[in-house]
């Protein structure tokens, strides 16, 4: 084995290889993760499901007399709510774990981007976790499960890269500003209301002739994932083409920045 | 400097470093938020003023040797040694590295205090880039080597300093590396564990690892290694026969 600083690969290319040769450190970061979140709480993983279905009655209970609610409201306040959740928890913790890994590979070796892919993967391990009380949502809401359920997969996929993509962007921004960490919750909230999750699909639509929606990625990610579930029929395929575009050209964006920046990490005291 | 620069790696070389520089740009007032710098940007008052951590810093170490590096706190034997493992690159300069080389990690970085012994074994050499089946293998005899026993299944939260820095110390050296690092006197444990760790470190350097060993004290280098550097504020003053390299240093620190 040799190590070479004069023959090297394109960084992107380079944390690829590494971190296809780290894969079994991904796995016990996910399960440290997972396992240290829960092992103190008497509830332990049951609060990951109780907690959007708590969010999710309060918005149901405030939001049926504002507007005029059809019967699916629980369940599209619920599915919009997850996604949102698992998205805005795990690129915010993400430059919690950089800070993390910073005395780690300031010390040793390893794919910088390890910290970051493993927190969003714990994220979407909530958000399969979160799907329980979805699923028991939708049969109280008598909304039939149909075989487009099947795909969640692929609308799972977009989630995760988007988020990936975000928190690697976000995360190299915080490790030269630490003050991003604090802007980062306002942009949060801003965005928050700006995406369909609480308030009806309608109510974008008449702003601006739906432009928010529009030019807001996460719009067709959550948008995906409630017509695949809640809806119950499969989309165009201009939905899907849409979907990945704003997922995985993040990710790629976010990758590229991250990888560019990733040697001069350890430089920062 | 007495020392013969070769410009490539040769055959029988174990570190070799051409011509490197290690810069640390620090920010002249610094600059923290991003607030702060977005209107220094407009304003176009960022300037930066260079750090020189190491300097022009050539060195060709052989396979097997025992080689040790002399130096003040803050001469740059640090910044030498991330350089050396890959964790700083250098702004300019050829680092060129054969083999596997021992982590520097601080004992028991990167512990979690609610898993348990056996699971912060898996997490821990991991992080040090080995796969599952390899830590499998080490398993049983990393337990025994720390003494944890029983604990082995109860959250590291109950260990005790000394039992955590032993895990440590048996997961960062179950493998054998090419090039040991050591840095400094191990200090874990009590001193029955300490005898057991200087027994290891012994073993690998017998089995023909390469051995660099950053110290002050001068006897220390002076008794275990045949050749020697001493560097300070970054650059090379002495390399050579560690008897001349002690000397000078010597020389210079009653100055």
């Amino acid at each position: 084995m040799i190590y070479d600083s004069e023959i090297r690969k394109h960084p992107a290319v380079e944390e690829l290889i590494a971190l296809f040769k780290y894969r079994d450190l991904i796995f016990q970061l996910v399960r440290r993760d997972i396992v240290a979140r829960y092992k103190r709480s008497v509830l332990g993983i049951a609060w990951t499901m109780l907690n959007p279905l708590g969010t999710m009655l309060i918005m149901v209970v405030v939001f049926s007399r504002a507007f005029n609610q059809p019967e699916t409201y629980a369940a599209y306040v619920l599915a919009g709510l997850i996604c949102w959740t698992t998205f805005s928890q795990s690129t915010s913790m993400s430059m919690n774990s950089m800070v993390w890994g910073s005395s780690l590979y300031k010390q040793i070796y390893l794919p910088r981007t390890s910290f970051i892919i493993s927190t969003v993967l714990a994220g979407l391990v909530n958000f399969v976790l979160s799907l329980v009380p979805l699923g028991f949502i939708l049969i109280i809401s008598k909304v039939p499960l149909r075989p487009s359920a099947l795909l969640l997969p692929v609308s799972m996929l977009f989630l995760f890269s988007f988020s990936l993509g975000v928190a690697l962007f976000i995360s190299t921004l915080a490790a030269y500003f630490p003050d991003v960490a604090d802007l980062y919750p306002v942009l949060l909230t801003a965005w928050m209301y700006l995406t369909p999750i609480i308030m009806p699909l309608e109510f974008y639509r008449e702003i601006l002739n739906g432009l928010l929606l529009y030019v807001n990625p996460l719009y067709y990610i959550v948008n995906l994932f409630r017509i695949l579930i809640v809806d119950g029929f499969v989309p165009h395929l201009q939905t899907w083409g849409v979907t990945a575009l704003a997922s995985f050209g993040m990710l790629i964006i976010g990758w590229l920045f991250f990888c560019s920046k990733a040697d001069s990490f350890a430089y920062h005291v | 400097m007495s020392d013969v620069n070769f410009s490539e790696p040769q055959p029988d070389s174990a570190i070799f470093l051409n011509d490197v520089s290690v810069n640390y740009r620090i920010p002249s007032e610094s600059i923290t938020t991003f607030k702060e710098y977005v209107i220094r940007l407009v304003q176009g008052k960022i300037k930066h003023r260079a750090f020189w951590a190491l300097k022009n810093i050539h060195l060709n170490v052989k396979q097997g040797e025992i080689f040790g590096v002399l130096g003040r706190n803050g001469a740059g034997k640090s910044t030498l040694l991330k350089v050396i493992s890959r964790v700083l690159i250098p702004v300019e300069g050829r680092v060129w590295i054969k083999g596997i080389i021992s982590p520097l990690l601080q004992l028991g970085a990167g512990f979690h205090p609610e898993l348990t012994g056996r699971e912060n074994i898996y997490l821990n050499a991991t992080l040090l880039g080995h796969n599952r089946s390899e830590v499998g293998e080490k398993l049983d005899e990393i337990i025994s080597f720390a003494e944890i026993g029983d604990f082995i299944e109860a959250p590291l939260r109950t260990y005790s300093s000394g039992m955590q820095a032993r895990l440590g110390f048996a997961v960062a050296t179950a493998w054998q590396p090419d090039i040991l690092i050591l840095d400094e006197v191990l200090s874990v444990g009590d001193a029955a564990f300490q005898e057991k760790c200087f027994e290891r470190m012994a073993g690998f350097r017998d089995s023909g690892a390469t051995v660099l060993m950053v110290s002050h004290s001068i006897e220390q280098i002076r008794t275990l290694c045949k050749r020697a550097m001493w560097l300070d504020h970054g650059e090379i003053q002495t390399i050579g026969l560690s008897d001349q390299v002690c000397e000078d240093y010597k020389k210079a620190l009653s100055n």
